[in-house]
């Protein structure tokens, strides 16, 4: 008995999916100059962006304070047997401020909020779309692309700044935290230490990477 | 074969010297290979309650949603109160819209607002036209006032009742004073008592404010109370136009189909 194997990938899916590809990005393409068109022109929805800014920052905060704080605990149980082998625990404070800093907190404190907001969002105009919500603002003179989606876009590109200085602030207080129970290092002189090895040039670079993660 | 030829819609015959607010054309919409609409025509006259009924599925929705311009149709034409809809700007058809309310299928009240905040959602870009300046409140309360529910002000819409929920959009649909109301299935999704009560509200609201109205309907009971003139969507075409009665006497199989009981 003869058996004929059927290949996996044809031509003709093969081409199917790299036009299925360009199409998205084409989407993509068209989506981001719809955005930055509308978000430049005539009625602002201030009310709105205010009411978005609002409900993602607060939305997001117990999930980033709760995350940020366990993995500055974690982060510095795990390394300070490590750094007591070498002799270098008073470096502790300056190990774990770098990498919250300039790392761990922008990242985390991104994923969180982009699985968070993104997955609320997607929901909510998913259901706005099928109860006829959309169209009704439409009907009524609302700009539906400018009023959910330019809001929610600027709403989260200005949070997330925030939100990552206060999650790297959580995570060092969780690392002071372990520092003061194993180590008899004050909270002062914790935070003290950490501030002298951290510069602006670490700070800044770090949020501004947050903005970039997040879209 | 259709019992009416599409182009006699164009002058009906009880129109009583009416001035033609929505006209309809040659209407076609498909989607993928789905012919919806196929050569519809319409027209709507000045305070006339027209009722287009059809089977699920047969472009009604698409045709209402055509003539707001929350579709663009594939061919055809559509007026609406002198001015043809495809070739309006962005602008000009928020303008328009504004003298259109649409009573959508679901009520598709905002689900994140309060009633208060949902009737004040579409005054936000017409306040000059209103001639509110700060306070909408009595525009507000007078809406509410007008369909029942009152009380509801600050409530939720998912504190309401289909029939509330239906009241309030009802409300929210007579805000701006529109000329002309279209209504997506009013009585969908409601128990009959709730259903005659929407119907006998919608004809209270035409005789008030004086608008016309099209209906959107395969509620038979709907349509004998409420409509003064019909038309039967089959086939993506306006199969049968004529008063109640006279449809529901047709000897046609497509016609009858829809009235028998």
């Amino acid at each position: 008995m003869a058996y004929i194997v059927k290949p996996v990938f044809t031509t003709s899916k093969m081409v199917s999916r790299i036009k299925k590809f360009f199409i998205q990005i084409g989407e993509l393409s068209y989506f981001a100059g719809r955005f930055f068109k509308e978000t430049f022109t005539l009625p602002f929805e201030f009310k709105e962006l205010l009411r978005q800014c609002y409900h993602m920052g607060n939305r997001s905060l117990v999930l980033v304070v709760m995350t940020n704080f366990i993995i500055g605990l974690v982060l510095t149980l795990q390394s300070r047997p490590t750094m007591i082998q070498f002799g270098a625990v008073s470096m502790m404070p300056n190990m774990v401020g770098i990498s919250i800093v300039r790392e761990i907190g922008p990242v985390i404190t991104a994923l969180i909020c982009a699985g968070r907001i993104a997955s609320g969002i997607g929901a909510e105009l998913g259901s706005m779309r099928v109860t006829e919500q959309i169209d009704a603002m439409e009907v009524s003179g609302t700009n539906p692309f400018k009023y959910l989606v330019v809001t929610r876009i600027l709403a989260t590109t200005l949070m997330i700044p925030f939100l990552v200085i206060f999650g790297d602030l959580i995570a060092l207080y969780g690392s002071a935290l372990v520092e003061n129970l194993k180590g008899q290092v004050s909270f002062q002189l914790y935070f003290n230490t950490v501030f002298d090895a951290l510069s602006f040039g670490d700070l800044i670079p770090a949020t501004i990477k947050s903005f970039f993660l997040v879209l | 074969m259709p019992l009416i030829a599409s182009k006699d819609l164009m002058e009906p015959k009880n129109d009583k010297g009416r001035k033609v607010v929505i006209r309809i054309e040659d209407l076609r919409k498909s989607f993928g290979s789905n012919q919806v609409l196929n050569g519809f025509n319409m027209v709507l006259h000045q305070g006339e309650n027209l009722v287009v009924m059809g089977k699920s599925g047969s472009g009604k929705s698409v045709m209402i949603k055509c003539l707001v311009g929350l579709m663009t149709p594939d061919s055809g034409y559509i007026e609406v109160m002198g001015r043809e809809i495809g070739a309006l700007d962005r602008q000009n058809l928020d303008e328009l819209r504004s003298d259109i309310g649409f009573l959508f299928q679901g009520s598709a009240l905002y689900d994140s607002m309060t009633v208060r905040e949902n009737l004040e959602f579409p005054m936000r870009r017409h306040k000059e036209k209103l001639g509110v300046v700060q306070d909408t409140t009595p525009l507000v309360v007078e809406a509410l006032e007008n369909v029942g529910p009152g009380h509801t002000m600050d409530l939720m819409p998912s504190e309401l009742s289909g029939g509330m929920k239906r009241r309030v959009a009802l409300a929210r649909t007579l805000i701006l004073k529109p000329k002309i109301i279209l209504y997506d299935e009013p009585t969908s999704g409601l128990d009959p008592i709730t259903a005659k009560e929407i119907i006998e509200l919608m004809r209270s609201i035409q005789k008030k404010y004086n608008t016309s109205s099209l209906i959107i309907t395969h509620d038979v009971d709907c349509a004998r109370v409420i409509s003064e003139r019909m038309i039967l969507l089959v086939d993506g075409i306006n199969y049968a136009d004529g008063t109640f009665s006279e449809l529901s006497s047709s000897s046609d199989p497509k016609v009858e189909a829809f009235f028998k009981k």
